[in-house]
């Protein structure tokens, strides 16, 4: 590999004779790619960037010892740095001038002290270390993994090569070779460009000459040359036989000539000459390569010098061979006309263009022949033409058909002509110029900009005849000033040139850049007034690009400040399901097509929705969505179901009865509806009405059957979101029931993108609210799947997976399985989450599993730091969260050690702190949470003391009776300590205790009573005392 | 106006709006009565003897005037295409067919108009040379190029590439409405030769609605 590196290098070496990069371009180039590659190792491998390696590279620098700071120990004239090798030896040392490094990372840092002398510290470093690959990997390394194949795999490069030297960073020495052998490649294929880009001297001649010279072989008695072949048959594909690192040299092709007189000749024909190299008879022999002749003009000259013989004999030759020869070269010629690459087409130089690589610039005879020659004909045929004076530019299919009219000799070389209109093609694939596309559409944009009318349609068709979707076509026409001239035009009384200009527009601005220059030359405001326009044809046009261009927030908003969503609801009238429709109508029907397309766009933005809603979009969208044809329901449901995250919208959807269309629409055949409809229902399906109209709709069904395309996973996605929001309702569970939604439900729990697992999940945590579910989900294996997803990081994901978890936890079999593969700890780990909707899911998710798991107190106990974790998420500031864990903390609570610890971790004070809150959900399970907590110790005096009861108090007159229960239960706890009793009664509990008792709750009486009597007990307890003391 | 000449007019209106696509018989009728009033020469006592019809000048009048038209060429064109039996006048029958098709014609019958316009020589294609001559002052010249026709050449490439579906360097009937068929921008592709549909609203309100005053 480092091999091409130091060729690479090598070349330079003998170009200048002696051993220093000269100061060429292209030893620039080369500094350049060297100095890339060591800071991207940095930045990209730094692993591998501290590799030491086996050798220092040695070389003398022009940074002095005050050059290094940080990082190095710095003595008068000695430079280490701290970094050092196993050994302990540094991996840096200066001593001025002279500098050893041992690894890459060093070597960056080096360079980066350098600042402006960088190119300049790698070009010492090349030349200090000329085999520079091994003196870091080491010789019997290279020489190793030369032969091995680079292209298996890390590992097994390993294996190999500890059998051979036991070593522990064997494995970031093999990367980096790898990655010193990759770029290696890239340089030179980058170098290759480089230099063909220079060349002079073209392959064709060579060739033509060569294949000339064959002729010259085989003439028995009379033959000047024995044979002649080249050393390989591989031709690149830029003419060149020469293997790529010596095409970098200049070097074309090898020829083994053997004359009539001498001995056989190796020639090396290179871009300066050709000369006779040391012996090269196939390729890879690298000894060869070395010149031993003097540099000739062309092999007849060498062969000239070297052959008497020939030199004799080819006067002779060249006279009686004088009309073969020209023909053959001719015919030759054109033969390789098909290979030549880097020929500028006619028309460049029609436009005064010239390439980098440009014709002027080659010094090739041949070339300029056949350029003389091309001209030569062309004058003929504009002779030819110049009679009806109507010569231009030829086409290659004018060329074609006008063949019959020309002599033979103009056939050829405009065959030639029609195959270079191929070639841009290869150009482009090589990636290294602007295809012939680019020009032509410049050339078109400048008769835009200089035409009338006439001519300025005739170019807009001409121009879309390109492939506008390219990258190319679209920069050509914005390069060339084209998108002025379009958007301009937009601006005229020319309908036909705004419908040229619109089908052109509409086309090009699917690329982000041109779509923001539209709308930063105002184009979109012109767009927007055309929509006024009284042509259809124009406004469906308009539309359709605004559909296009609003893909953005500016543009979206510069339609609606221009008026545009106005403009584009009123497009959207039309009677779109008439079962025979006028030619006229049909105009409608595609003009309010284009305008939903563009509102669909648009609806991306909040203050479009709003804006489209005002308009009075609504309703006719409404009346659209009853159209048969896939290609207006698609944008029209896009833009309902865009819209639907907007509440009025989902009103809207089901009071103007779309929900019937939506559902009707679930069945269709295309993907692309079902799916947006599905999205539709998902997201009005929050709403119970919407939830009951799709049952009576009979969509229950369909979204089931859509189940089935698990192959689409946007749609998977919206068909299970459908079904999770439409499950919320039981009845339609009970209905899903009926078509087995839940076993198809549990069979996508595994290998789905996320977005379709948060809606599976999310659907089964509603249909496991019914016993019977849960068995089911026990029984299709469910529950494994569903624990394994615990482990996830999507927080969506999570809160679902969560409440799947915990409801089917209510279930004893279910929660033994859970257990079984310690969902306990995985749910409970998920407290840590950061996300406050996770902590509270997943909070609500232990309480089951803490009540239905066996021996449930040990499990909490053998959580290490588990219920410190929940006391500390009291601190929450999270109202969902607090009451979680509340309701956590009275599940727990029930085991009495447990109590006793979370009592230790403080939880009294906390939970007394939280007593203030006048939310009523986290009342409930508060007050639960402190009547679980009074069983232990003195925690009744402690809620007391820190002030819980009072409040507590205030509970029973709120107007919820999950509180109220759960508050009169904890007053009872709370009333077995007399001072809680004191404070119960001077705040008034007595009074809503005693209405309380009258509920029609058994318990809610029983706590009430029995607080009641705890209270009246001390007070005649306290009577007594002061009777009879 | 006598009761014999409208009876007479009446009986001609019938008679073309049979033969006619677009017209009902008494907008054919008001269209004849502007045909007289062009010719400004109310119909004559001698039924028999017509008038020689609307000669070029007045036609490019309102081509010009009604239409926007102002190619010069081409407005000779059009009239040619109104003028079937070529004899430099417009009878009425001439004039009530042709604005049949330049008013109200399908895409066909406005294909084969334009192709006739186009047609310069009549020889039943459209050559280089004509499309030259057409396009010959559509763009600005540059001062800067050799060939100050380079431009218009270029542009008749472009636009035989784009329709010359047979490759013979000239177009055909066949190829001209196969072109404009695939694209309707075509149709007028060397030289308006159509009134657009503001005008032609302004035109048929002004004949239709207001002849009765005549």
């Amino acid at each position: 590999m480092g091999g091409l590196l130091t060729r690479a290098a090598q070349w330079t070496n003998d170009s200048s004779g002696c051993c220093k990069l000269e100061a060429t371009q292209l030893n620039e180039f080369l500094l350049k790619e060297v100095l890339h590659f060591t800071e991207q190792l940095m930045v990209q491998h730094p692993e591998e960037a501290t590799h030491v390696f086996e050798e220092p590279l040695v070389w003398s620098t022009t940074l002095e010892a005050s050059d290094f700071k940080a990082g190095y120990d710095v003595s008068d004239l000695l430079v280490e740095s701290h970094d050092k090798d196993s050994e302990g030896r540094p991996l840096l040392r200066l001593k001025p001038p002279t500098i050893s490094v041992r690894s890459f990372s060093q070597l960056s840092k080096l360079l980066h002290l350098a600042e402006n002398n960088t190119l300049a510290e790698v070009r010492e470093c090349l030349q200090g270390n000329k085999d520079l690959v091994a003196i870091i990997f080491g010789r019997s390394f290279v020489s190793f993994m030369e032969k091995e194949d680079v292209n298996q795999d890390v590992q097994s490069l390993m294996v190999k090569i500890k059998e051979r030297e036991p070593s522990e960073d064997v494995e970031a020495k093999i990367k980096v070779f790898l990655l010193l052998q990759k770029k290696d490649k890239e340089i030179l294929n980058k170098l290759l460009q480089h230099v063909t880009e220079q060349v002079c001297l073209d392959p064709t001649a060579v060739r033509n000459e060569v294949e000339w010279l064959k002729q010259l072989c085989s003439k028995g008695e009379n033959r000047v040359l024995k044979s002649l072949c080249y050393t390989s048959d591989y031709e690149f594909s830029n003419g060149c036989n020469a293997p790529l690192w010596r095409q970098l040299l200049g070097e074309i092709c090898y020829v083994v000539l053997t004359p009539c007189d001498t001995d056989t000749l190796y020639i090396t024909c290179s871009n300066d000459g050709v000369f006779l190299n040391k012996g090269i008879k196939q390729d890879g022999q690298e000894s060869g390569y070395e010149r031993i002749s003097e540099v000739y003009r062309d092999l007849v000259t060498l062969l000239k010098h070297r052959s008497p013989y020939f030199a004799a004999n080819i006067k002779t030759q060249q006279q009686e061979n004088k009309e073969e020869e020209k023909t053959v070269h001719h015919h030759v010629r054109n033969k390789a006309c098909g290979t030549t690459k880097y020929e500028p087409c006619p028309r460049w130089r029609k436009l005064g263009l010239s390439s980098t690589r440009g014709v002027e610039k080659k010094s090739s005879r041949s070339f300029v022949e056949k350029k003389m020659a091309r001209q030569g004909a062309k004058s003929k045929m504009k002779a030819e033409f110049s009679v009806s004076s109507l010569t231009g530019h030829q086409s290659s299919h004018r060329i074609k058909s006008s063949v019959g009219a020309m002599p033979s000799e103009l056939f050829s070389e405009s065959s030639s002509e029609s195959e270079e209109e191929e070639q841009p093609e290869r150009r482009q694939e090589n990636n290294t110029d602007l295809p012939s596309e680019y020009w032509q559409i410049q050339k078109l944009v400048i008769y835009l900009k200089g035409g009338n009318q006439t001519a300025t349609v005739l170019t807009l068709c001409a121009m879309m005849d390109f492939n506008l979707m390219q990258e190319t076509c679209q920069l050509a026409i914005r390069d060339a000033g084209g998108l002025e001239v379009l958007i301009n035009l937009l601006d005229t009384d020319e309908v036909k040139c705004k419908i040229g200009s619109l089908k052109i527009l509409r086309k090009i601005c699917n690329n982000m850049q041109i779509r923001r220059i539209i709308v930063d030359m105002g184009g979109l405001q012109s767009v927007v007034k055309i929509l006024d326009s009284p042509v259809k044809d124009l406004k469906a046009l308009a539309a359709e690009t605004i559909a296009n261009v609003a893909k953005f927030r500016r543009a979206r908003r510069t339609v609606r400040q221009h008026g545009g969503i106005k403009k584009l609801v009123k497009l959207l009238a039309c009677v779109p399901n008439l079962a025979t429709l006028s030619v006229n109508q049909e105009q409608d029907v595609e003009v309010a097509r284009c305008g939903a397309l563009a509102l669909w766009s648009c609806s991306n933005s909040t203050k479009n929705k709003e804006a489209i809603r005002r308009a009075g979009g609504i309703p006719l969208l409404g009346r659209l969505l009853k159209s048969p044809h896939e290609n207006m329901l698609i944008p029209v449901v896009g833009t309902l179901q865009e819209c639907a995250s907007e509440e009025s919208y989902r009103i809207a959807i089901q009071t103007e009865g779309m929900i019937k269309d939506l559902v009707i629409n679930l069945s269709s055949d295309n993907d692309e509806l079902q799916m947006h409809c599905a999205s539709a229902i998902f997201k009005c399906a929050e709403d119970k009405q919407t939830r009951d109209l799709v049952r009576k709709y009979k969509g229950l069904q369909p979204l089931v059957t859509l189940l089935g395309k698990a192959n689409n996973k946007e749609l998977l996605a919206a068909a299970t979101g459908a079904i999770w929001k439409c499950s919320i309702s039981k009845e339609n569970v009970a209905k899903f029931q009926e078509f087995k939604a839940l076993e198809i439900i549990v069979g996508l729990l595994t290998d789905q993108p996320e977005e379709v697992l948060v809606n599976v999940v999310g659907a089964l945590g509603e249909f496991a609210q019914i016993s019977a579910n849960k068995a089911i989900i026990r029984k299709c294996g469910g529950i494994r799947p569903l624990v394994g997803l615990l482990t996830g990081t999507n927080q969506a994901l999570l809160v679902n997976v969560t409440k799947a978890v915990g409801a089917c936890a209510t279930d004893k079999d279910n929660m033994a399985i859970i257990d079984q593969l310690d969902g306990v700890r995985l749910v409970w780990s998920l407290l840590k989450n950061s996300s406050a909707d996770v902590q509270s899911s997943a909070a609500w998710a232990l309480c089951p599993c803490i009540k239905n798991a066996k021996d449930a107190g040990e499990m909490v106990r053998s959580l290490v730091g588990g219920l410190e974790l929940i006391v500390n998420l009291l601190k929450s500031t999270n109202i969902e969260v607090q009451a979680s864990i509340c309701a956590v903390v009275a599940t727990i609570a029930k085991d009495k050690e447990n109590l006793a610890v979370l009592t230790d971790h403080g939880v009294i004070p906390l939970l007394a702190k939280l007593t203030n809150t006048s939310d009523n959900r986290l009342r409930r399970y508060l007050a639960d949470a402190i009547g679980h907590c009074c069983m232990w110790g003195t925690n009744r005096s402690s809620f007391g003391d820190a002030t819980a009861v009072a409040p507590l108090v205030r509970y029973l007159k709120a107007k919820d009776s999950w509180v109220n229960q759960s508050t009169a239960m904890a007053l009872y706890q709370l009333s077995k300590d007399p001072y809680n009793c004191i404070t119960m009664y001077e705040k008034g509990a007595v009074k809503p205790l005693i209405q309380l008792m009258g509920s029609d709750d058994e318990t809610l009486q029983e706590a009430a009573a029995g607080c009641v009597r705890n209270i009246r007990l001390l007070a005649q307890a306290n009577r007594q005392a002061r009777l009879f003391n | 106006m006598s009761a014999m000449n409208r009876k007479v007019i009446q009986t001609l209106a019938e008679n073309i709006s049979k033969q006619v696509e677009h017209f009902s018989k008494t907008e054919t009728e008001r269209l004849i009565r502007e045909f007289h009033v062009l010719l400004k020469e109310p119909m004559s006592n001698h039924p028999g003897k017509e008038a020689p019809g609307v000669d070029r000048g007045k036609f490019r009048n309102i081509l010009h005037e009604d239409f926007g038209m102002t190619d010069r060429m081409i407005m000779d064109q059009v009239f040619r295409t109104f003028d079937k039996d070529n004899d430099g006048f417009l009878s009425v029958k001439e004039w009530i067919k042709g604005l049949s098709v330049f008013l109200r014609g399908t895409l066909d019958e406005r294909i084969k108009y334009c192709f006739g316009v186009y047609d310069l020589n009549g020889d039943g294609y459209i050559s280089r040379e004509e499309m030259f001559h057409m396009l010959k002052s559509s763009l600005i010249r540059q001062p800067t190029e050799e060939d100050p026709d380079e431009g218009i050449k270029d542009l008749v490439e472009i636009a035989l590439k784009k329709m010359d579906h047979d490759h013979d360097g000239r177009l055909s009937f066949q190829d001209f409405e196969k072109a404009v068929k695939e694209e309707n921008l075509l149709l007028e592709a060397f030289g308006t030769c159509l009134p657009d549909s503001i005008s032609t609203e302004v035109f048929e309100r002004s004949v239709f609605q207001s002849s009765e005053c005549h």
